[in-house]
C-alpha cells in the first residue's frame, strides 16, 4: 500500500511515501490466521491454557501500555500499577455492587482508569526524568494503601469477584479467554494505529527531540496527556481483565510495584520504541516464567540481571538488534520516500 | 502535640540519612538511583553480618565498613552506571531497578525473610527524661545529631572544598568542566563513593533502630525521594528540612491513624509538588 501525502508541497512530484513492507503485510495476514486459530482453542484446548494466556495477555497488554508511554512518549514510568490495580478495583466494584456484568464491565473499568489519569497527570507532570518515575511510584503507592483502608472492598486483606458466581466454569474460561484475546488485538491495534497517525508523528517527533517538535508547532503537553490517557487506558483494561481471570483482588497484588517491573523487563528485552519489543519481550517472558520460575529469588535475580545487561549492551533490544541485522520490520510505523 | 513534632523531628533525622546520598547523586549528575533503599538495606545486612563474625561496637563495625561502602560506590559509578548516563533517563532507572531486584533477591536468599535488627549496646532502650512526664530516646538523638553532622559536613565540601568545587562544576556543565581538566567520569565516581558512605550510616542506624527484612529497600527510596523533592534539589539542607517535613507529617498522621501515617506523607508530599513543584529550598535546575 503506497499513500501520497496530502501535504504535497512537502513531498516533490513522483516521489512515494511507503508507510508499509512486504514483511508487514505478511505479518498482518500470518497474524489474522493465528488469532482466528486461537480463538477456536476453547473448543479444543485445556483450560489451564487459557488461564495461562489470560495471564500473559494482561502482562503483554500492560508492557504494550507502557512501552507506548516510555519508548514513544519518553514519559518513563513505574507506577503503571496505579491504574492496573485501579481498573481491577473498579470492575470488582462494578460487578459485585452495581450488579454489572464483569464482562462488560471490563471496558468501563479501562475508561474510569483513563478518566482518573487526567488529574493523576496534573500532578505527575511537574516532574520530568527520572525524577517523575519515582513521583508516579508514590501516586501509585497512594493508591494502594488508598484501596488498603476502604473496609467495602476487604481492605488490606482484598475481597473475591462474586459477581460471576451463577455462571458456569466453562462458559466463564471460555468468555475470559475471548475478552483477553480481544484486548490482546485491541492493544495492538490501537497502539499501531495511533502510530500511524498524524499524532503518532508528532509523538515521535516528541520523542527525538522536545523543544524542536515544540517550535514545528506541535502542542507538546497535549499529546504528552494524550499518550499518559491511554496508557493509563490500556493500564486500567489489563487490570480488569487479569482480575476477571483471578476472581479475587486485594492491593498488595493490584498495586505492586512487580507489574511495572515485569512491563520495563519484558519491553527492555524485546526493545523499546517498536511495537514489536514488547510481543517478543512477552513471549521471552512467558518462556522464563514457564522453565526457571520455580527458582523463585535465584530467577528473579536472573531477570534483573538480564534487565541490566540488555540495556547497557544491547540499547535496542533483541528485536532492535535483529532489525538493525536484517531489516525486520512487522509494524511499520516510519514513513519511507522513494 | 509538642511530642508529636519531637518524635516528628528524630525521624525525620533518619529519613535525612536516608535521602542525603540520593541529594548527592541528583545534584552532581542528575542520577535517579531506585536501588538507593536496597542499598541502605544491603549495608544494613552488611554490619549485621559483620557484626555476628566480630562482636564490636556497631560505632567501629561502621568504620571498618566505611571504606567497602565507598568503594562498592565507586566501582559501581565507575563501570555500570557511568554507561548509562545521558539525555535519556531511561537506561539509569532499567539498569538500578534491576539491582534493586538483584539485591532484593540475593539478600532474601542468604538472610531469609525475617526482620533483622542490630545489636545497639543497649542505646535503643536508653532514654533521657525532660519535664515531668517526657521522654526521648537517646538513639533518636544520637541519629538526629548524625544527620545533622552528615548535613553539615557535605555541605561544607560542597562548597569550600576543592573536590566540591568539581561536583558543582560537573553538575553545571559537564562538557566545559572537562574542557578545564576534569575528568567527569572519577568525579561522578567519588560522588557515588561518598553517597554510598552515606548509604551504609543510614542503614547501620535503621538497624538499630528498628528492624530490617530484604523487602523494606522500595518504601525507603520513596522516604528519601520525598524528602530531597519536598527540600528542593542539590541543596543539602533543604533535603535536611524536607525530610524534618517528612518525619513530622507522618508522625502526626501515625497519632491520628496507624494505618493512615505513611499514607499522610505521601498526600503531603504530592502536596509540595502542586505547590511548590521545585521544592522549598531549590539549587540545582534541570
Amino acid at each position: 500500500m503506497t499513500e501520497r501525502l496530502r501535504a504535497s508541497q512537502v513531498v516533490p512530484d513522483g516521489v512515494l511515501v511507503e508507510q508499509s513492507t512486504r514483511a508487514s503485510h505478511a505479518a498482518l495476514a500470518i497474524g489474522i490466521v493465528l488469532v482466528a486459530f486461537a480463538a477456536t482453542l476453547p473448543l479444543w484446548g485445556e483450560s489451564s491454557w487459557m488461564r495461562e494466556f489470560v495471564e500473559i495477555a494482561c502482562y503483554f497488554i500492560f508492557a504494550m501500555m507502557w512501552n507506548l508511554l516510555a519508548g514513544y512518549g519518553g514519559m518513563v514510568s513505574i507506577g503503571q500499577q496505579a491504574f492496573f490495580g485501579f481498573g481491577g478495583y473498579v470492575m470488582l466494584a462494578l460487578g459485585n455492587f452495581g450488579g454489572v456484568n464483569p464482562f462488560v464491565a471490563i471496558p468501563i473499568a479501562a475508561l474510569a482508569a483513563a478518566l482518573i489519569a487526567a488529574p493523576v497527570s496534573w500532578i505527575a507532570f511537574r516532574l520530568q526524568g527520572g525524577y517523575f518515575a519515582i513521583g508516579t511510584w508514590v501516586i501509585a503507592e497512594v493508591f494502594r494503601l488508598s484501596f488498603a483502608n476502604v473496609s467495602a472492598v476487604g481492605g488490606g486483606s482484598g475481597t473475591s469477584l462474586t459477581a460471576l458466581r451463577g455462571i458456569e466454569r466453562a462458559t466463564r474460561e471460555s468468555v475470559t479467554f475471548w475478552m483477553a484475546l480481544a484486548c490482546v488485538v485491541a492493544a495492538i491495534a490501537l497502539v499501531y494505529l495511533f502510530l500511524r497517525s498524524k499524532q503518532g508523528l508528532a509523538l515521535l517527533a516528541i520523542r527525538d527531540n522536545e523543544v524542536a517538535a515544540e517550535s514545528q508547532g506541535i502542542p507538546v503537553q497535549r499529546v504528552k496527556f494524550a499518550v499518559y490517557v491511554v496508557a493509563a487506558f490500556g493500564a486500567g483494561l489489563a487490570g480488569a481483565l487479569y482480575f476477571v481471570g483471578n476472581l479475587r483482588i486485594s492491593p498488595d497484588a493490584a498495586f505492586s510495584v512487580n507489574w511495572s517491573a515485569f512491563a520495563i523487563f519484558m519491553v527492555v528485552i524485546g526493545g523499546i520504541g517498536r511495537i514489536e519489543g514488547p510481543i517478543v519481550g512477552a513471549l521471552i517472558f512467558w518462556a522464563l516464567n514457564k522453565f526457571f520460575s520455580d527458582y523463585g529469588s535465584w530467577y528473579l535475580m536472573g531477570l534483573g540481571l538480564l534487565a541490566i545487561v540488555v540495556t547497557i549492551y544491547f540499547k535496542q533490544g533483541l528485536w532492535g538488534w535483529a532489525q538493525q541485522r536484517w531489516g525486520w520490520v512487522l509494524f511499520p510505523t516510519q514513513r519511507t520516500l522513494r | 502535640m509538642l511530642e508529636t513534632i519531637i518524635q516528628g523531628l528524630l525521624l525525620g533525622g533518619l529519613y535525612c540519612l536516608f535521602a542525603l546520598g540520593q541529594s548527592l547523586m541528583f545534584g552532581v549528575m542528575r542520577l535517579t538511583n531506585t536501588a538507593q533503599g536496597d542499598f541502605i538495606v544491603l549495608g544494613a545486612f552488611g554490619a549485621i553480618a559483620l557484626a555476628s563474625l566480630v562482636a564490636l561496637h556497631p560505632a567501629l563495625i561502621t568504620i571498618m565498613l566505611l571504606p567497602v561502602a565507598f568503594g562498592v560506590g565507586y566501582v559501581l559509578q565507575r563501570h555500570v552506571l557511568n554507561a548509562t548516563l545521558g539525555h535519556d533517563p531511561l537506561p539509569s532507572l532499567v539498569v538500578t531497578f534491576g539491582l534493586a531486584i538483584v539485591i532484593q533477591n540475593a539478600l532474601l536468599e542468604v538472610f531469609s525473610a525475617d526482620p533483622r535488627s542490630l545489636d545497639s549496646d543497649g542505646l535503643n532502650t536508653a532514654s533521657l527524661t525532660i519535664g515531668a512526664d517526657f521522654a526521648v530516646g537517646v538513639l533518636p538523638l544520637v541519629i538526629f545529631t548524625v544527620a545533622l553532622a552528615a548535613t553539615a559536613a557535605l555541605q561544607w565540601l560542597f562548597t569550600r572544598t576543592a573536590l566540591g568545587r568539581s561536583f558543582r562544576a560537573v553538575s553545571d556543565d559537564r562538557e566545559i568542566a572537562e574542557l578545564m581538566g576534569l575528568n567527569a567520569k572519577q568525579v561522578y565516581a567519588l560522588a557515588t563513593g561518598i553517597a554510598f558512605m552515606l548509604i551504609l550510616v543510614a542503614g547501620v542506624l535503621q538497624a538499630m533502630r528498628t528492624t530490617v527484612s530484604p523487602s523494606d529497600g522500595p518504601l525507603l527510596l520513596l522516604f528519601a525521594f520525598e524528602a530531597v523533592i519536598i527540600g528542593g534539589m542539590g541543596s543539602f539542607w533543604g533535603t535536611f528540612v524536607g525530610a524534618m517535613v517528612l518525619g513530622i507529617t507522618q508522625q502526626i498522621g501515625f497519632r491520628i491513624d496507624p494505618g493512615w501515617g505513611i499514607w499522610f506523607g505521601h498526600l503531603v508530599f504530592l502536596a509540595v509538588l502542586v505547590v511548590r513543584p521545585q521544592g522549598l529550598f531549590p539549587k540545582t535546575r534541570g
